[in-house]
């Protein structure tokens, strides 16, 4: 089979099913051409195991060797020498079991046992490749190629948006291309549909790649499944992107809650947030507007002394929610709720972006996710509770996309905004998120373990790597994987959507070629693109 | 074939070695050189571990002859009885057999038997008793005044001759002495010096 169709590495000499395995490599074997991240076949005597380098390091079997060397210019001795006094030890973590002939129908399983000792280990060839990760089919997309291989490594994108993901890796990693590429799988591949917040206008249209030169997004590729909702008409026009929708947000759609949630983005105090509690009850929907009109001083003095608010508080949160009113998407009055055109675009199963133009701070971007974000959860809910109460079909699963994710998920705010709510719960709604975000580490703990795929790029920050590895068997070995990636193009990928850890090479995206692999993969997305170009000309 | 190869007679015979008497003096088989006794399915390999030459009767010791002679080989030529009065001997390690057909990298059962003709090894059968390594290990512990890593070395050198890729079958020789001598290096360093290619 695919046992002997690679080259040898050398044999198992010790190690642990915890701490993997140390393979003595074979003197033909130069250290210089393994690299770490490289998949490993090891033919036990029952089964055969599949696992990753991890490290390599160099031995010698004399300490004596050490200190006295043989001479450079005796390249006698140093052949002699190779692979027996002097040789490389590479550290191999077991991944999964391959199961022999007879049990290779169930499919790899998880690693529980070590193979023995002096099993050969081998690099492992395409076909064992494949029959790990799986083929490329109407399920698995393909994501990227494994290091050194060309082998296609595949994400079952059903799995995937079965549970929230996180997409990491610090700036200029090669994020957004990812989850671009990503958004267009769940586009393909799954049936879940996605919202998607855009904050630097990347998704919908086209977007910039670190070079400069434009790359085309999702809506240039699946016309008909793509909506973008814009919040700065202005630019979105200035940019020639057509827009499907203008979103407003209304006064009174603003609650407590958003305020919490923009404490230390307005430099708001705890009081100044308990106090919004306060006036929302006081003065229902439109606290927003009636705090921010109250301009007769004895009204207000009477109003805090009702609600016991300090003169300082009260100043400070009208500081803030002044704020907020004047951004320019925030109108007294909304005619059409976004929120409403959001669900029927989703409704009909076309995935929408909202692109948020010029108002790249923060605080908006924090202030109308949590905003919209919310109102489609309770409708979901809703209608999720119904389907079941009914037993009638149940809403298509969606997938909301935000960026910044520490600033929804940090352990001060995870717990009062609604994006904590469903990293935790909203799987059984059927509303995951996909949370892209350069300081993990910024993230409550308890959402990033709800996290069920991870996908990393380089990180370099040492609490950053902790906390997305935390509690991933082999978490140090594959530190080492993680901090070694290329600045670009590559990703650590773990978690439920791939049978075990990948190191990848993400697959190519922006050239002719790859858009069009993009839309042949799935011929009835040509043929509606056909079709609107149809209805378009005519 | 093997007639033309032979080079002596076994005088004193123990189980890890021989000494043989050369017919023709001073023609020793060199250092390290694989030798054999017996012929056929049963024969008993050694190597060549030491030489000496000396007067036949042990308390007559040579005398100077050459003071007006112009050469060496005229001191031999004007003295023929020299040939008879000296001999040349020289000791043999045993490191191997053959038992029906087979080569074993061990001691044989029995010691070699006095007045056995002793030959030199042709190269076919060096290389066939040194296709796999078993016999260094009696090398590598023999005790003589001639010391192991030396007579290892001159063995080496001597099979590599045979070979026509003679670095090919040093660097596997060596290979496997790094593993004999695991955790003595400087016993590696020191053969490996004296073969290196």
């Amino acid at each position: 089979m695919t046992e002997d169709s690679s080259p040898r590495l050398g044999i198992v000499v010790a190690g642990s099913l915890n701490k993997g395995l140390d393979v003595r490599l074979d003197g033909s074997v130069s250290v210089e051409d393994i690299v770490v991240g490289r998949y490993v076949v090891i033919s036990g005597k029952k089964q055969r195991f599949f696992g990753m380098l991890t490290d390599i390091s160099l031995e010698v079997a004399d300490p004596a060797i050490a200190f006295s060397p043989p001479d450079s210019a005796d390249p006698f001795a140093a052949e002699v020498l190779a692979g027996t006094g002097t040789f490389g030890l590479a550290h191999i973590l077991p991944l999964l079991s391959l199961g022999s002939a007879a049990t290779l129908e169930s499919g790899p399983q998880p690693v529980k046992t070590v193979p023995g000792h002096f099993s050969a280990v081998r690099l492992a060839s395409q076909a064992d490749v494949e029959l790990v990760f799986g083929p490329e089919d109407e399920k698995r997309f393909f994501i990227g190629t494994p290091l050194d291989m060309e082998t296609k490594i595949c994400l079952d994108l059903e799995e995937l948006v079965k549970r929230s993901n996180g997409i990491f890796g610090k700036s200029g990693t090669g994020k957004t291309f990812l989850t671009r590429l990503l958004l267009i799988g769940m586009l393909q591949k799954s049936k879940a549909v996605n919202l998607i917040f855009d904050m630097h206008n990347e998704y919908g249209w086209e977007g910039s790649s670190e070079r400069g030169h434009k790359v085309k997004a999702l809506k240039q590729l699946f016309p008909s499944k793509v909506a973008v909702f814009t919040l700065d008409e202005e630019n979105s026009k200035a940019r020639r992107v057509s827009t499907d929708f203008v979103v407003r947000i209304g006064y009174d759609e603003l609650e407590p809650e958003d305020i919490a949630l923009l404490r230390e983005t307005l430099g708001l105090t705890e009081p100044a947030v308990e106090a919004s509690y306060q006036l929302a009850r006081r003065f229902g929907r439109n606290w927003l507007e009636k705090t921010l009109s109250l301009d007769d001083d004895q009204e207000i003095k009477d109003l805090l002394a009702e609600l016991s608010i300090h003169e300082g508080t009260f100043q400070n949160l009208r500081r803030g929610l002044g704020v907020i009113r004047r951004l320019p998407f925030m109108v007294p009055q909304v005619t059409e709720k976004a929120v409403a055109r959001i669900l029927e675009y989703l409704g009909r199963g076309i995935n929408v972006v909202l692109e948020f133009g010029r108002f790249r701070d923060v605080a908006a971007y924090v202030l109308v996710a949590n905003i919209l974000s919310r109102r489609v959860y309770d409708q979901y809910q809703k209608r999720m509770e119904e389907a079941m109460g009914a037993d009638s079909a149940r809403p298509q699963p969606l997938v909301i996309t935000v960026e910044e994710a520490h600033k929804f998920l940090s352990s001060g705010v995870s717990s009062q905004t609604i994006f904590g709510t469903i990293a935790r719960e909203m799987r059984k709604y059927n509303v995951t998120l996909l949370v892209i975000d350069q300081r993990p580490s910024g993230i409550d703990e308890e959402v990033l373990s709800q996290l069920g795929t991870k996908i990393t790029c380089l990180l370099d920050n040492e609490r950053d790597v902790d906390a997305v590895l935390a509690g991933v068997p082999g978490k140090s070995e594959l530190k080492t994987v993680l901090s070694r990636l290329e600045s670009r193009q590559q990703a650590l990928i773990f978690g439920h959507a791939v049978p075990m850890p990948a190191p990848i090479k993400i697959r190519e995206y922006g050239s002719a070629d790859s858009y069009r692999s993009f839309v042949s993969e799935k011929d009835d997305a040509k043929k509606q693109a056909q079709k609107d170009i149809e209805e378009l000309w005519g | 074939m093997s007639e033309n190869l032979r080079v002596g007679e076994v005088i004193e015979a123990s189980t890890i070695g021989f000494t043989a008497q050369c017919y023709e003096l001073y023609e020793i088989p060199p250092l390290g050189s694989l030798v054999k006794t017996g012929d056929g399915d049963t024969a008993l390999y050694a190597v060549v571990s030491g030489a000496t030459t000396q007067g036949i009767e042990p308390g007559r010791r040579p005398v100077a002859r050459g003071k007006d002679e112009a050469s060496e080989e005229d001191i031999y030529r004007t003295s023929p009885q020299l040939k008879e009065l000296l001999r040349s001997e020289f000791s043999a390690l045993v490191v191997g057999s053959r038992q029906n057909g087979r080569v074993c990298h061990y001691l044989a059962p029995q010691p070699a038997r006095i007045h056995a003709f002793v030959h030199r090894c042709s190269p076919e059968e060096i290389r066939d008793f040194s296709r796999d390594f078993g016999f260094l290990k009696i090398l590598l512990a023999s005790r003589f005044e001639v010391s192991a890593e030396e007579l290892t070395a001159a063995a080496l050198r001597q099979f590599a001759g045979v070979y026509s890729d003679r670095r090919a079958f040093l660097i596997r020789a060596g290979r496997e002495l790094a593993g004999l001598l695991g955790g003595e290096y400087g016993r590696l360093r020191n053969i490996l010096e004296r073969i290196r290619e």
